[in-house]
Parts: C-alpha cells; structure tokens; sequence
C-alpha cells in the first residue's frame, strides 16, 4: 500500500493557470489603463495585500488586530521621513519603511501577546492610538496638520517605458502577489499545518511540541512589518500625510469588513471581498454615513449567520479551493499508482479536517 | 409508576457519538445504579437527562412527558436535578450561597436550608467559608446539599466517591441512604460497584455507549457484571 | 509645583470614578460570559445623544431628569441585544463576539452621525457645572467633579451590593465561575445574560449623563470611552469592581499629571501607565482572581 500527501486538485491547477493569465494581462496594465483606472486598481491591490495580512493574523494567528492603522501609519511616516528628512530615494526609502515596521513589531508583539482574546485586540488599538499622538507631536513631520512630499522627491521613481504611476501600480500589484503567495507557502509549510493546529485547538498542539507562542509572535510580526510596508507604498501614491488619514481607524474597520465578508481564514476570502468592497463603495458611497451603516450591518449580518463569509460558504458547499493547502493522504495500490488526474476516483482522507474557519 | 425512562436514545458530542439506542428506566422511588469504565458514557447519559446535550424529543420521557432536548433550566424546573462529576461548586461563593443556588430553579418543599444543615453538620460549621476551600468529602456533601435544596423528584449523582477516602465514601452513602429511604428518587453513577450494588436496587452496566447488562442487584453475579463491565 | 501635582492628583480622583463606571460594565459582562463588548463606549455615547432627543422632545430641563426616561429604555435596549443578538455569539469562539461588536460599533458611530450631524454636543449640567469651592492650600474643587465622583462611586456600590445581597447577584456570580453548573441549578442563562447586559446598559446611561456634561462629545467618541474603560480594567485587574474602580482612578491621575505636560501628554501619559503595567503585571494591579 502506497501512501502519498498530496494538496493539488484539478480545481486548484485550473485556477492556477487563471491566475497566471491574469497577472500577464494585469502587468501590461500599465501600458493600456488610463489614470484613473491605474489609481483604482493600486488601491484594489493595496487593500488585497492588506486584508491577506490581517487574514493570516487573525484567520489562521487567531489573534485579531484593531490597530492595523498603526503599522499603516507607522510605515507612511518611516518613509517620508527617510525621504524627506533623509533624502533617500523614495523606492529604497519604501524598503527602509518596511524594516522600521518589522523592527518595531518585534517589542510590539511580545508586549501584545501579553494578552488574549478582545483584551488582545483593543490593546492593538491603543498601540495604533499611541503612534498617532507620538507623531502628532513631530514637528519635523508635520505634527498635526501632516506634510506633503513634493513632486521633485519622487521625480527619480521612474523607469524607461513606464510612468511614475505605473510603477506604483507594479508594487501595488507586486505586493499584493507576494502576500498571496508568501501566505499560501507559510501555510503549506509544517509551520502552517502548525498554525491550524494552534487554531483548531491550542491546547493539543502545545501538548504535541507545537510553540504555539513562538508561531504567534511570528505571525504577529510578519502581519505587522508587511502593513507597515504597505503603509509606505499608499502614502507615497498619495504624496502627503497627516496623522488623521494614517492613523484612521478607517483602515482596520475597512480592512476587516473585506475580510469578514469574503471568508475569513481562506486565502481566497479576501481577494472576494475586496471585489466586493469596491463594488459596494461604487455604488453605495454616496450615501454617506448609510454607505458605512450598511457595511457594519453586513458585517455583524455575515458574522452571525455566514461566519464562513462568501467564499468559505461557497468553498464549503462545493468542496472547492483556489488555493490548496489542505493535505490530503491517498492510498493507492502499488500496481496502479498512476500520477494524480482528477478529484474523483481515489480513496482519500483530508488530513486536515478543519474547514476554514 | 415509571418516572423517566429511555428508548432508544443515542447522544453525540459533535461528530462522535457516544450513547447508542439506550433503554432505561427508573420508577418513582427507586435507585438505580448505573455502572461502567471510564468512557463507556455514564456521565453523557446523566449529562443527557440533566438537558447538558441534546436528544430527539421522544427518546426521553420525565413523568410520561417527553422531554429529549429540553435544556437544563426546564430539567430543574420540572424536578430533574443532576449532581455534577467533579461536584462543580461555585468557587467564589460560600457554602451557604452554594446551597441557595441549588434552591434557584427548585421548588418548594421538605429540602431547606435548615434540613441540610441537620443532614450535613459540618457544613453548618463552615457555611460562610468559601465552598471550594473544603476538603474533598465536605465539598461532596455541598455538591449533594445543593442538589436536594432543589426538592427533586429525581436525584442524579454523578461520581460521589471520585477521589474520596473510603471511610468518607462509606459516610456519604451511610446519609445519602436516609435520603433514600425517604422516598426520593436516585440514579447513581459510580466506579465503585460494591458499594453501588448495595446501595442501589437496580443496577445498568453501560459498555462504549451501549447497556451491556441490566437487573436487579441482588440477582447479578459478580462475574456478569464484571463481563459487562470490561465486555471480555 | 507641588500645588499643580496635587491638584492634578485630586481631578484625577474625581474623574476617575467615572473611568471606573465606564469599566465596571465592560467588566461585569466579561466576568459573567467572557464577552467584551467593543461597542461599549459607543453605547455610552448613544445613552448621552438619548438623554440630548428626550430634553429636546419631552421639554426636559434637566439631563438628570431625563435619565427617568434613558435609564429604563437602556435596559430594554440591553436587554434585546442580548437576547437576540449578542446571546448567538457568546461562547469559546474568540473571532465572532469580537467582530459583531465591533461592526455594532460601527452601526453605531454612523447611525449617530446620520441622525445628528458631526456637530460636537454638550449636555447642560445646570448651576452646579459652574459652582465650586476652594480647599485649603489654594487647590479648587468643583462641585460638577465631586457630585459626578459620589453618583459613580453609588452606582459601583449599589452593584456590588446587588452582587453579594441579592438572589439576582448570586447568581451572576455563580454563572460567572460555571456556567455549566448554574444551568444545573435552574437559572436560564439566555435570559439571565440579556438581564445581565440590560444592569450593564443602566450604567452606561447613569456614565453618559456625566460623560455629556464634563465634555463636548461627538458620534465618534464612544471609541475613547472604550479604550478608557479597557484600560481602567487592566490597569486594575479583573474580578474586582473596586479593582476596576482603583485602575480607573490611576489611569485618570496619569492622564491628569500628563496634562500639565502638554495636552498631548494627557491621553499618551494614560496609554503609557497601561502599557507599563502590562509589560510588568498582565493580571493588573489589585486582580481578584485568575481568569
């Protein structure tokens, strides 16, 4: 009896090649998109790269973080900083940003994780509320009116053939591929099978060697340098920054209402809801306080009566994923081993059972 | 007069069953044991009773009511009083309050706080003291004052003498047979099969959720019951 | 200089029973089915913009009186949010309570800005907003502060009291050590719950009265009651609503003494206290019992 692990199904292999097609079609974008367009999808992208962040921390970390705007912030003001008052180019400038964030993470987790559970998540937002007012006082940032990063600092970010605003839109579209990808291969990795075991149920994995704590902090600071890089990236499109818009709460409640309304604890979750988030903002936002009214309603909707959100019900039902990270043992008898073709026609055992979320 | 009785109830916790096609009863008056290894289901099928974990509603039948799926407040409310595995006393309140809250969702009758006192008299001594401070033996005699402060009808003791001296355990039974004696209804879940066989008029050996061997304690032998028990 | 810090000190203690109030309902709740309601500070500021509509509708003078009005119609309010929403939520999950709170909170803050605009509001206090007298040493106590800190230390006491003398107390009690075994003795937890949120929901209505008078507010405030709160419980350590009440007391001192800093200082001296204590004791300063 032959026994193999194996993750990939035809859905999955035929999803890869979507995904490989529209990433061709979505890099030449900036050839054949208009500003507008090009702005739109930057800002599709970041939000993406965002709410994958905050997913993996909270879907599959199990520690939830109202004070995403911190690091978001934190990354913003790191880079104008380091281009303004530094004069680094803006590009190496975004990288040193994201280094501050991941220095900056490391104190802020090991404190955080002093705590559990909603304790855990409002203590995230007073950390968030800390950074606003520490750089409210900044002077040489602007303090509480913000400042603004002149044309001439990023008149180097360009490249032959390309705009300026095309390459944002490649990072935007670049990070957004790598928080995708860099999640899926945490969690088919032994720490990601580690992960959901934490998840599933914390106790038994400890009791089976897993440093559930360890895996945390780990999770926590990755999520938090990786928004703080992202924070970099939206305030150097936008090219000015007030502790105000940084540090938004905006952002957190956004971000989780992506999360929560595409599936929370799937890594296709959020690629839906962000789909559907700017849908429903094309339409609803001129309803002002009615257009937020109704995505908290959703929200609290959702939670309480398809926690699995859009796409973990739809994934569930039809036993679908995108992005394959479940293992599953097939046995096979020796003599007709023949290489994986389909989803039918083998016997096999999902290794792990626990659906997302 | 049959008081509660089972047919064919099967519980799950989740995806794993642990009670399969149950037929029991006790009739008014009557003490029953119910015998079996760890995990065999006695406490799922106390839990069960007691409205912890739901059942189709015909499998469970209070006073010729059928009562499956009733959650537990409703269970206290129609005379059904379970004495929890562990006991379960509230640690941040006092003996006293601990028997009051017995007397919560109970009704009114022979069972006062007075009564209790005079069947336990070392909790009188302690009554202002901490529940969860005793030793184990007192702390099972809260756990059992509290359930009569209910009045029940029925009286269901999950693992008296988990953890307890023998002498205490002799005790225990010694005043609970008053108890007895008084009429009150009894099902009893004990590891302890001697002292089971001789408290209780019935007993049921329950196997991997299933009733193994059921009679009359003075009619079965030891080795039955020690096949039932261990299902060699 | 010595003056300053002692005069900050005592307008911190006064503030500090409301930060107490505002903590003790988080605390209640959690203590009896391990929720934490984010939207708490909102509700508070939803309590205060009631108080604003029923003066305006019913011709009340005073937000006081219009409490006769507010107070009973939190409860029910409380009391319906848990029954038929919050109760679906409570148990060992940790995401959904903290993700319907918190979309509540958002319902919250913008059903407010829709209803009643982002002018910032006040409640009128009366006379004794602006009556005060002076202690020896030069230090001036107003009467607002001193009636605001009695009305909060009542409200903290009459809970507790109901906690340890009445039938309704103990049974709080009893399910927040075990939920499973107060079933056991007949209470309906689901109901017991909404009545639980309903106490709870009273004195958030009693905290935004004085919430209302001390302060301009806004729809957005209620952010700044819960982080408030949040911190008053950790700082003070869980299990205990005098705990709670001293946490609340120390974070308002700090926040005091930061003011005479700067008014930035005010509100990061507080973050700062509480960040110090959970660096150095995560289970508070005066905690009661583990949870």
């Amino acid at each position: 009896m032959i026994v193999n692990v194996e993750r990939s199904t035809r859905t999955s292999r035929i999803s890869t090649a979507v995904f490989c097609v529209a990433i061709v079609v979505l890099v030449s974008a900036p050839a054949w998109a208009g500003r507008g367009q090009l702005s739109m999808l930057v800002e599709f992208f970041y939000y993406l790269a965002l709410a994958e962040l905050w997913n993996l921390l909270a879907g599959y970390a199990g520690v939830i973080s109202l004070g995403a705007q911190g690091f978001i912030g934190l990354g913003g003001y790191a880079l104008f900083f380091f281009t303004l008052n530094m004069g680094w180019h803006p590009l190496f400038a975004l990288i040193a940003a994201g280094v501050v964030g991941l220095v900056v993470a490391v104190p802020a987790a090991a404190v955080m994780l002093r705590l559990h559970g909603a304790y855990l998540a409002i203590a995230t937002w007073v950390l968030a509320e800390v950074a606003r007012l520490g750089f409210s006082e900044m002077t040489s940032l602007g303090a509480g009116s913000g400042i603004s990063l002149g044309v001439a600092s990023v008149r180097h970010v360009e490249l032959p053939f390309v705009s300026r605003d095309g390459i944002f839109f490649l990072l935007a579209l670049l990070f957004a591929i790598l928080t995708v990808a860099l999640s899926y291969l945490l969690l088919c990795s032994k720490y990601g099978l580690a992960l959901k075991s934490v998840r599933d149920n914390e106790t038994s994995a400890r009791s089976s060697g897993v440093n559930s704590y360890g895996l945390k902090l780990g999770v926590f600071v990755a999520s938090s340098a990786g928004m703080a890089l992202i924070g970099a990236l939206i305030y150097l499109t936008k090219l000015r920054i007030s502790p105000a818009a940084a540090f938004d709460a905006n952002w957190t409640s956004n971000i989780i209402f992506i999360v929560i309304i595409g599936g929370i604890g799937t890594l296709e979750g959020p690629i839906i809801g962000t789909i559907v988030f700017f849908v429903l903002r094309q339409y609803l936002s001129d309803l002002g306080s009615w257009y937020l009214i109704i995505l908290g309603g959703l929200a609290v909707v959702v939670m309480l009566k398809m926690p699995r959100g859009l796409w973990g019900a739809f994934s569930h039902r039809f036993d679908v994923r995108l992005f394959p990270t479940r293992r599953r043992l097939v046995l096979g008898n020796p003599d007709k081993v023949r290489p994986p073709s389909g989803d039918a026609g083998k016997t096999e055992l999902a290794v792990n059972p626990g659906d997302p979320s | 007069m049959t008081l509660l009785e089972t047919n064919g109830l099967s519980a799950c916790y989740g995806d794993f069953q642990a009670l399969f096609g149950i037929d029991f009863e006790v009739d008014e008056g009557e003490t029953v044991a119910v015998l079996g290894a760890n995990g065999a289901g006695k406490s799922t099928f106390l839990n069960v009773i007691a409205g912890n974990v739901p059942v189709a509603k015909e499998q469970l039948q209070f006073d010729g009511v059928p009562m499956g799926g009733a959650r537990a407040c409703e269970m206290v409310a129609r005379g059904v009083t379970l004495v929890p595995e562990g006991r379960r006393l509230f640690s941040s309140l006092t003996v006293e309050e601990n028997l009051m809250m017995g007397a919560y969702g109970g009704a009114k009758g022979y069972w006062t706080l007075d009564k209790v006192y005079a069947l336990f008299p070392k909790l009188k001594e302690r009554r202002k003291q901490p529940a969860t401070q005793m030793s184990g033996g007192e702390q099972q005699m809260a756990a059992i004052g509290r359930g009569l402060m209910a009045n029940p009808r029925l009286l269901m003791c999950d693992e008296l003498s988990l953890g307890l001296a023998p002498i205490i355990i002799a005790e225990i039974y010694e005043t609970l047979a008053t108890v007895r004696d008084r009429g009150l209804t009894l099902i009893i879940v004990e590891q302890n099969v001697q002292q089971a066989m001789k408290f209780a008029q019935r007993a049921y050996c329950f196997l991997e959720g299933r009733v193994s061997l059921h009679g009359a304690s003075s009619e079965l032998t030891r080795e039955q019951v020690a096949k039932a028990y261990f299902g060699v | 200089m010595l003056n300053t810090i002692l005069d900050a000190v005592i307008q911190g203690i006064l503030l500090g029973g409301l930060y107490g109030l505002y903590a003790a309902g988080l605390s209640l709740v959690f203590g009896i089915m391990r929720l934490v309601n984010i939207a708490h500070g909102d509700f508070i500021v939803l309590a205060a913009f009631f108080v604003i509509a029923f003066q305006k509708f019913l011709s009340i003078g005073s937000p006081f009186t219009a409490l006769l009005v507010v107070v009973p119609l939190m409860f029910i309010f409380g009391y319906v949010l848990q029954r038929f929403v919050l109760n679906q939520v409570v148990g060992d999950d940790i995401l959904r309570p903290v993700l319907v709170t918190f979309g509540l909170s958002v319902i919250t803050q913008n059903g407010l800005l829709q209803a009643f605009s982002a002018d910032s509001r006040k409640l009128n206090g009366g006379i004794i907003e602006v009556s005060s007298f002076t202690l020896p040493g030069g230090i001036i106590v107003g009467v607002f502060p001193l009636i605001m800190l009695g009305a909060c230390l009542a409200t903290i006491g009459a809970l507790q009291w109901m906690l340890f003398h009445t039938r309704m107390g103990v049974a709080f009690r009893a399910t927040s050590d075990d939920t499973m075994a107060a079933g056991l003795m007949g209470v309906n937890t689901r109901h017991l719950f909404s009545i639980a949120t309903g106490v709870v929901m009273v004195t958030v209505a009693i905290a935004s009265v004085f919430t209302g008078i001390r302060a301009t507010f806004y729809p957005t405030s209620g952010s700044d009651c819960l982080l408030f709160a949040f911190e008053a419980v950790i700082i003070g350590g869980l299990g205990s609503l005098w705990g709670t009440l001293l946490g609340g007391m120390i974070l308002a001192i700090s926040q005091s003494l930061g003011s005479r800093i700067s008014p930035a200082w005010q509100l990061q001296a507080g973050h700062l206290v509480f960040l110090i204590v959970l660096l150095m004791r995560p289970q508070g300063l005066f905690p009661r019992r583990l949870d």
